[in-house]
């Protein structure tokens, strides 16, 4: 096997990283683009997602006709799971957040911290503290392309990101929504003087935020394990790649995302980090990209106004 | 029973101290700070090598854990708190991921999962301070509660204390008014940071063993309900909502229900207090001020809003 080959193994193992991050960011970012909060249940909200995807799922293959065909009962376990999350983050924005909107900025960060740990510690008393492991949904045997060892999941990984993330920069870019979407996260009042409904295009934030981050959890279920503490450090690298791509910017989670599973990947590859310490890289990266560019690579800065 | 009672006390003191420390960084200088858990491991960490390996007196040790927690609230503060606030949160969320990482692989250090039995009990005057009579352990902590408590409150009343508490309400106008911000939000932090391993140090001499398991964000997430239970900004109320947290915390124990009560039951109510305390009673059980309250009927809500 030589070096290329190598280097081509290592980008593929940090685009499938990369790609998840990238999903799980986009909800980080969008509510802060539109709240200028960072939503810290989040990695919770993911965890929740992974469970009801990984229920769904083991209930529709229970006694499956689809036989081989059970990827199809995992994307319709992935839908279900999106449906179901997107729902439970509108509510808790209803809940949790949406009576503090006009309060100091710390009410709502602290807020979130009483929801992540509803949402974790509930799931542990619901489903217990043990992991699980989602069952393939198809043989995952790897194949070989050129001296590269790829997995059937790492594909279906790449392209169901690569789906979501097209579909969502189609709908914030061309559609009426998406359009009063960029309009609140511009400026609320006017937004609201222009007739677009604020309230609602939070919701719809919250929602989407809330159901790419199920997708992504469904995703991390294919190849880890699902435990109810699961979302905090996915969560904490997701936002790190959100500000490493300039948080509030959609196009920066999908390319700090990538960009934070590649430096992973290559970090423990190339450089020699030890496996256990990779958790400190996403961290490493974010204290330095707070010193040298903190509005991120594709933010822009901007002046405080008084 | 009465023992048991001693017991919550005990664990009220030490986490009092915690709160104090939050307290001064969350309301007083207004940063979210989610790291209480990583100075408490630092302090009974230091304080356990020390005196196992080296046979420091705890007295010796306590300046040591005090000074390095201080030493890593400014290696963590000072890259992330000239931005904007946020970012301290999850700055500080991850350290204290990364202090229990290190603390679990650093064997030949830590002794890993395994952490450090056999720690001496604390001496004074010829006197053993033993855990496990607790009387003399409640008094010891009680001293280190007051005596932080008065230096806080003077602390709180003292320039520093009234540069801290312009820099929450309105950083720009602080910044206008010569304070310079960074400077004191790192002292706070590392003032803040200090007290909670001076807490980690008692805590090590109370258990008398140390595991990198009883440091998790478990324990940070304690310490700022008892702060926002209490009521930000108010060093009293941050103590009784020290003792009630420590109440709910050992209820179950307390009345014989362990067996009944799940355990997650207990963190559900302390994520619930958050969530609750923050939309009906921002200010805390002991409301005495209003900055948490929103500041509905003013232009300024949109200005904050953009400062995020």
């Amino acid at each position: 096997m030589g070096s290329i080959s190598e280097f081509f193994q290592h980008l593929m193992n940090g685009l499938t990283l990369g790609g998840i991050y990238a999903l799980i960011a986009l909800g980080y970012t969008m509510v802060y683009g539109i709240l200028k909060f960072i939503n810290f249940a989040h990695g919770d909200i993911l965890m929740f997602g992974a469970y009801i995807g990984l229920f769904v799922f083991n209930f529709l293959r229970g006694d499956s006709p689809l036989g081989t065909w059970t990827f199809i009962s995992f994307f319709i376990a992935m839908l279900i799971s999106m449906i179901v999350t997107g729902a439970l983050g509108v509510a808790i924005e209803r809940i949790a957040y949406k009576p503090l909107r006009k309060a100091s900025r710390l009410a709502p960060l602290l807020s979130a911290i009483g929801v992540s740990f509803i949402l974790s510690n509930g799931a542990a008393w619901m489903w217990g503290t043990q992991s699980r492991k989602l069952e393939y949904p198809f043989d995952n045997a790897p194949f070989t392309v050129g001296g590269v060892v790829i997995t059937p999941h790492q594909v279906m990984i790449l392209i169901v990101s690569l789906i979501m993330m097209l579909a969502l920069i189609i709908f914030v870019n061309n559609t009426r929504m998406g359009k009063a979407m960029r309009a609140v996260s511009l400026d609320q009042d006017t937004s609201r003087l222009m007739g677009i409904n604020v309230n609602s295009v939070i919701s719809l934030t919250f929602a989407i935020g809330s159901a790419l981050a199920a997708s992504g959890g469904m995703l991390i279920a294919l190849d880890f394990k699902v435990y109810p503490s699961m979302g905090m450090m996915i969560g904490l690298k997701a936002f790190v790649a959100a500000v490493v791509g300039g948080i509030g910017n959609i196009g920066g989670a999908m390319l700090g995302g990538i960009l934070l599973g590649l430096l992973e990947t290559f970090g423990v590859a190339i450089l020699g980090i030890p496996p256990a310490m990779k958790d400190t890289i996403s961290f490493g990266i974010l204290i330095l990209v707070l010193l040298v560019k903190p509005e991120g690579l594709l933010g822009k800065a901007v002046r405080e106004k008084v | 029973m009465f023992n048991f009672f001693l017991l919550i006390l005990i664990y009220t003191g030490i986490y009092a101290l915690m709160a104090l420390g939050q307290n001064l960084i969350t309301g007083y200088t207004g940063m979210l700070s989610l790291c209480q858990a990583g100075f408490f491991a630092i302090g009974s960490y230091a304080t356990a090598i020390l005196t196992t390996r080296y046979g420091w007196s705890f007295w010796g040790t306590l300046p040591v854990a005090a000074l390095l927690s201080a030493l890593f609230g400014v290696l963590i503060g000072l890259p992330t708190l000239r931005l904007k606030g946020d970012y301290l949160a999850i700055a500080t969320l991850g350290f204290g991921e990364i202090v229990r990482n290190v603390l679990n692989n650093w064997d030949s250090l830590t002794g890993g999962p395994m952490g450090i039995q056999r720690i001496p009990m604390v001496t004074i005057f010829g006197f053993t301070i033993n855990p496990y009579k607790k009387v003399a352990f409640l008094i010891m902590v009680i001293i280190f509660v007051l005596v932080t408590y008065y230096l806080f409150e003077r602390l709180g009343r003292s320039r520093m204390g009234r540069a801290l508490q312009a820099i929450r309400d309105d950083e720009i106008a602080a910044d206008a008014m010569g304070i310079n911000i960074t400077k004191y939000k790192v002292w706070a932090f590392a003032i803040g940071a200090s007290v909670a391993g001076i807490a980690g140090s008692l805590q090590t001499v109370y258990s008398l063993s140390v595991t990198p398991g009883s440091y998790t964000f478990m324990v940070s997430v304690l310490v700022l309900c008892m702060v926002v239970l209490g009521g930000m900004g108010n060093f009293a109320a941050v103590i009784l909502g020290a003792f009630i947290i420590q109440l709910i915390s050992y209820f179950p124990q307390l009345v014989g229900l362990s067996g009944v009560i799940p355990p997650q039951f207990k963190q559900i109510l302390f994520g619930a207090i958050l969530v609750v305390m923050m939309i009906w009673r921002p200010q805390g059980i002991i409301g005495v001020r209003s900055y948490m309250v929103g500041r509905k009927n003013s232009k300024k809500v949109e200005v904050s809003n953009e400062l995020a």
